[in-house]
């Protein structure tokens, strides 16, 4: 699961995949909304990777 | 024009200075505990923040006020490549979430208050201690310094003029802190943080609907660019790919290296408290997203500004009333107070554990560590201001930006330890020393840009100079580890 944390680097950092700025989405260019979008993403993805862990001891 | 006195958007401003000021004061009786008695109340609150005091705390300090006036200042004068703030705030998230609560336990076990004591403890090592707590007290003044000249382009936008606003602002600023400590930021954090939701919230809703849609806003900025031509754009020139990336990772890296972000760790309550935090914070980055769009709205707006910073202001003045207008600068200008005790704080608790502790008064009592820190966060603040006072304000830009390169070189130092016990404080140290010089020396040989050039194989590549002196950091602790290593194999006994 923790591989899920590296999927925002990913999608985020590697920039020819998404500098261009068709297809528009609500008057956004697609570099704009993608990166937006990523946000959403990356915190579902921390999510996930936090209900997959095993607790921490109650202190 | 400008220099008219807006009377009831001052209003409204003065309204909600003076609610925080009262807040501040009386945040020391807030989840109350001696303050006075005990550096972890006063420099801490109490180690006892959970979730959502957290959220608005880190957000509160992390998103400065100074973001909202430079990014969409940065936005309307490049485009594209300003927009690096956006993938740099999302990718922190996944490294807090992987490293924070490590840190968070380490320091929860040992009563560690700083970065410098978590790696004091982790590599028993006085000299990278030093290190560590200085290059955070350094990189934390001219941030400072920043949060200021955020406070001074809403003030000068409302007609006040002269810098007795702000030196008044910030006496204020600085008389609560040292009496309530992290609880007063903590709690106008609140206040702060629900303004500027409020104010973001308005200006993506009405703003672009009174310049015809987000359609309209992108193409009234594209043609402004294909008219200006240059680095500038809708989208990056092939040439800007590399250092919006790299910009993006280093600042990433070092966003939570300074003491201001992780005073806001220290003080959670649980590794969980900062778990959930790494889910729950994007939100800001939403929000920072949205603020940075105000640059381009400001090309639909049709508003022509002599300093890049003015944008912000300007456009809220031009499309808000006046008593919204007023309600949007003092939700900037409370921005400021947030983060501005926070870094005070932080540094003060360098001083005091680090520097105060380690070399003047190793005997210190905690009450003493208590008063010791709160003197020292007055000093940071007078040093901030008297900064902006009597440099040019370019100093201050310039050192936030090597403030920046530098803070990024304790990372090796604070997080390696954590995971691994292979590395050598000597390795570490001498890795620190080699990514502050060359960093510093290159930025510095660019004119104070943050980017470096290397030529590979005949290309040549630009990328951010921090993330450059990174690497050589670790290399040169690795490489020192190895040799250290073989010279005496047997390491000194961590002090602990």
């Amino acid at each position: 699961m923790w591989i899920l944390l590296l999927l925002p680097y990913i999608g985020l950092l590697w920039v020819p995949f998404y500098n261009f700025e068709e297809p528009a989405l609500f008057g956004f260019p697609f570099f704009y909304w993608y990166q937006l979008a990523w946000v959403p993403i990356s915190s579902l993805l921390i999510w996930l990777v936090y209900r997959s862990r095993t607790p921490d001891a109650a202190p | 024009m400008a220099d008219q006195i807006d009377w009831i958007a001052l209003a409204v401003f003065l309204f909600f200075f003076i609610l925080v000021t009262v807040m501040g004061f009386f945040a020391a009786r807030w989840k109350a505990g001696p303050v006075n008695e005990h550096l972890d109340e006063w420099g801490l609150g109490g180690r006892q923040f959970g979730t959502w005091i957290t959220w608005f705390l880190v957000g509160g300090d992390f998103y400065t006020a100074y973001t909202v006036i430079a990014v969409p200042a940065l936005v309307y004068a490049v485009g594209a490549y300003g927009f690096f703030a956006l993938p740099y705030t999302i990718i922190v998230y996944p490294f807090v979430f992987a490293v924070m609560p490590i840190l968070w336990k380490v320091a929860h076990a040992n009563g560690h208050v700083t970065a410098a004591d978590v790696v004091l403890g982790a590599h028993g090592s006085r000299g990278l201690e030093l290190a560590v707590a200085i290059t955070g007290m350094i990189a934390t003044m001219p941030y400072i310094a920043l949060q200021l000249i955020g406070m001074g382009v809403v003030i000068k936008a409302m007609g006040l003029t002269g810098e007795l606003p702000i030196v008044a602002a910030f006496i204020i600023l600085a008389l609560y802190t040292y009496s309530s400590g992290l609880r007063a930021p903590a709690l106008i954090a609140f206040v702060k943080d629900i303004m500027i939701y409020i104010v973001v919230l308005v200006a993506v809703v009405v703003v672009p609907a009174r310049l015809g849609g987000y359609g309209a806003v992108f193409a009234a900025a594209g043609e402004a660019f294909a008219a200006k031509g240059g680095a500038t754009g809708l989208t990056l020139k092939p040439a800007q790919m590399l250092p919006y990336a790299t910009l993006a990772l280093g600042s990433a890296l070092a966003a939570f290296m300074y003491p201001h972000t992780l005073t806001g760790i220290f003080a959670s309550k649980s590794a969980d408290t900062i778990r959930k935090n790494a889910v729950l914070l994007p939100a800001y980055t939403l929000l920072l997203g949205l603020i940075a769009l105000l640059g381009y709205m400001a090309y639909a707006a049709n508003i022509k500004v002599t300093s890049n910073n003015d944008v912000v202001p300007t456009l809220f003045k031009a499309l808000f009333p006046s008593w919204f207008a007023g309600f949007s600068f003092s939700a900037i200008a409370i921005g400021a107070l947030v983060p501005a005790a926070v870094m005070s704080i932080g540094a003060a608790n360098l001083f005091t554990r680090n520097v105060w502790k380690s070399y003047v008064n190793p005997d210190i009592s905690h009450a003493g560590e208590a008063s010791v820190a709160k003197v020292a966060s007055l000093v940071v603040k007078v040093g901030a201001l008297a900064f902006i006072l009597f440099l040019p304000t370019q100093y201050a830009l310039d050192l936030q930006l090597l403030g920046g390169l530098w803070i990024l070189q304790t990372l090796p130092a604070l997080v390696f330890g954590l995971f691994t016990r292979w590395f050598r404080a000597e390795g570490l140290l001498l890795g620190w020393a080699a990514g502050i010089l060359w960093g510093s020396w290159t930025a510095w040989s660019n004119g104070l840009k943050p980017l470096a050039s290397i030529t590979l194989g005949g290309a040549n590549y630009v990328f951010y100079v921090g993330l450059g002196a990174l690497i050589l950091n670790v290399v040169v602790a690795a490489v020192a580890t190895v040799i250290v290593a073989r010279i005496s194999p047997r390491r000194a006994v961590a002090a602990s």
